[in-house]
């Protein structure tokens, strides 16, 4: 059984119109005009059990949309939706108990009191049973190094306490599935790489499947093996993230310092034969563009040492999750 | 379940303790209503004997009675549901395996006990050295008054979610939440009692549902209500309970379809 499975999972939102100016107002009060808007259009998703998953796209992409119709929040328009076997609108109180989520901007705890009154209901919601809670429970609290954090209330909670405390709850009842929607957002990156090594371990010891949706690509690179990109409510682009890197990533660039300043053309000579570009950056400083995967970038330094060019510092730089992103939606995807 | 809800109430009893404030005040808020209420019909009584069926001890009587019942009833929960509609926090409630109207209802009974029990019971001790007022002695009269009061509850409950999850459809319902506040506290028969309405408004204040809320209650305990007059009240409250559960499903299966979640 996959762990989540759409087809053609589509949703509209009737928007209102507005007219403009005072008279359009006035007319507004009377009859509104309506607008349908399609935030997710005719999507086909498939994800297996065990699977990490980045789930990204620009604001507005429709992920968050999404995000709630996969969690039982929102009722698709149309297509076929079935997650952990359940159809999450229709079924939502049995299906919600498979499923954890994690809002990163919206608080699940409650707000006023102590962190451990949180856990204590939802054992009681979720019906676990103590045998199973007290264990599980325990190990998370050490996972995360929240034990101190157990008394407190919520809202005495650093944003980093808080996210941890947000996992944990997430996975009382030992969800499946989880979902997370912005985890990392606004934590500094000591508290980032912490839940990355636990969401690594869950993933690796239960087999939680998760789907992630962030801003950070460092969130997607460290975690994810497999993107699904989004761009106006279609998905442009499923597949591994290494594949996204060497099609979009424009090869690797190296940047030399010198001992002394080279002609341009003295520099070429080094490589000839080879597909690279040289760029003069200033005095000392030239960079070396290696494309694709038609060449090594040990082979280029190998001939430049070779000629007895002089080096002084050497920085390999790779183009970012980020640059690719950002280079996909300006120019367009073209790749399947 | 029961658990689960058993959870939910102790949850408000903390998070009622978190508020303590609030809580001090509500006591002298209430005092202040109770006795200017009371300074108010001592003058329009002005030696009379009775009006319109209450003698002015029963009207003292009424008066601790019916704001005291309301501590017991009254309830935020619709300026929470409506709330947590317009900043999307609602969307948080639908991951959880439970039903998001039964969860306010239980944790609107937890505020309501908690109140009860901390509030109007020393409440009602205290007014009764200060004010002149009668109450029965220990007997079934007291039971017939718990029962009329929690359907009181539950109607009060009712009406509050049905105002508050009218947020899904305007999503600025403030006004409505006031007017509904002020509405529920004049024709509940809190401010006045609706014996002393003309005999049309009479009418037609016995036709809705809110002089089952504070009223009928405080009827009961004030006059002794026994037999028929007694179970004539209770049928009437629980007729609305009933009554109220028919839009109320309606509205939310509506909005369950048509949710559209603020704020991404």
């Amino acid at each position: 059984m996959l762990a989540i499975e759409a087809k053609k999972l589509t949703k509209e939102f009737q928007v209102y119109q507005s007219r403009k100016g005072l008279s359009g107002a006035f007319r507004d009060l009377l009859n509104r005009e309506y607008r349908t808007i399609r935030a997710v259009n005719e999507i086909d998703l498939s994800i297996k059990p065990g699977e990490m998953v980045g789930y990204i796209g620009e604001n507005g992409a429709g992920k968050s949309t999404t995000i709630k119709m996969l969690t039982g929040i929102l009722q698709p328009t149309s297509g076929m939706l079935k997650v952990n076997g359940y159809d999450p609108h229709r079924e939502r109180e049995k299906f919600v108990r498979t499923i954890g989520v994690v809002f990163g901007q919206r608080s699940q705890l409650w707000w006023d009191l102590a962190v451990q009154e949180s856990f204590q209901l939802l054992q009681k919601v979720y019906r676990i049973p103590h045998e199973k809670y007290e264990p599980h429970l325990k190990r998370m609290i050490d996972v995360l190094n929240i034990q101190e954090l157990l008394d407190q209330p919520v809202r005495k909670l650093s944003l980093g306490q808080r996210m941890r405390c947000e996992l944990a709850t997430s996975l009382i009842h030992q969800p499946s599935l989880l979902f997370l929607d912005e985890p990392t957002i606004g934590l500094d990156v000591l508290v980032k790489e912490d839940i990355r090594q636990f969401l690594r371990d869950i993933n690796q010891e239960l087999n939680t499947t998760v789907l992630l949706t962030t801003h950070d690509l460092g969130d997607i690179e460290a975690l994810c093996s497999r993107v699904v990109m989004l761009d106006k409510g279609n998905i442009i682009y499923d597949g591994d993230m290494n594949r996204l890197k060497r099609e979009w990533g424009d090869g690797k660039r190296i940047v030399l310092e010198t001992e002394r300043e080279y002609e341009l053309s003295e520099l070429l000579a080094t490589t000839e034969g080879l597909p690279v570009e040289w760029e003069k950056k200033a005095s000392h400083t030239y960079e070396i563009r290696v494309p694709g995967d038609q060449v090594q970038v040990p082979e280029v330094l190998g001939r430049v040492i070779e000629r007895g060019i002089a080096i002084q510092e050497m920085q390999l730089e790779e183009a970012t999750a980020e640059e690719i992103v950002r280079k996909i939606y300006q120019e367009g995807m073209t790749i399947d | 379940m029961i658990r689960m809800y058993a959870e939910i109430i102790r949850i408000r009893f903390l998070m009622m303790l978190a508020y303590r404030v609030n809580y001090y005040s509500g006591i002298l808020i209430y005092s202040l209503n109770i006795g200017a209420y009371y300074f108010l019909w001592t003058a329009i009584y002005g030696g009379q004997g009775s009006i319109n069926g209450f003698t002015a001890l029963q009207m003292a009587t009424y008066i601790a009675i019916s704001w005291m019942s309301r501590a017991f009833y009254f309830n935020n929960v619709d300026r929470e549901i409506a709330t947590e509609i317009r900043d999307g926090t609602v969307a948080i409630q639908f991951i959880r395996p439970y039903n998001y109207l039964m969860v306010k209802v239980f944790q609107s009974f937890g505020e309501g006990i908690f109140r009860l029990v901390l509030f109007s019971v020393p409440g009602m001790f205290l007014v009764s050295l200060i004010f002149p007022i009668q109450l029965p002695g220990f007997g079934w009269i007291w039971l017939k008054f718990a029962l009329s009061l929690f359907l009181g509850f539950v109607i009060n409950i009712q009406i509050n979610i049905l105002v508050g999850i009218l947020a899904f459809f305007v999503l600025n319902n403030q006004g409505m939440l006031w007017a509904k506040r002020m509405i529920v506290d004049l024709l509940s028969g809190l401010t006045i009692p609706i014996a002393f309405f003309p005999i049309w408004a009479q009418w037609v204040l016995k036709a809705l549902p809110f002089q089952a809320i504070s009223y009928l209650p405080s009827v009961v305990i004030v006059k002794d209500l026994s037999g028929s007059a007694f179970w004539g009240a209770v049928g009437i409250q629980a007729m609305w309970c009933v009554l109220l559960l028919i839009p109320i499903q309606m509205i939310w299966n509506k909005a369950r379809h048509t949710l559209v979640v603020q704020g991404g």
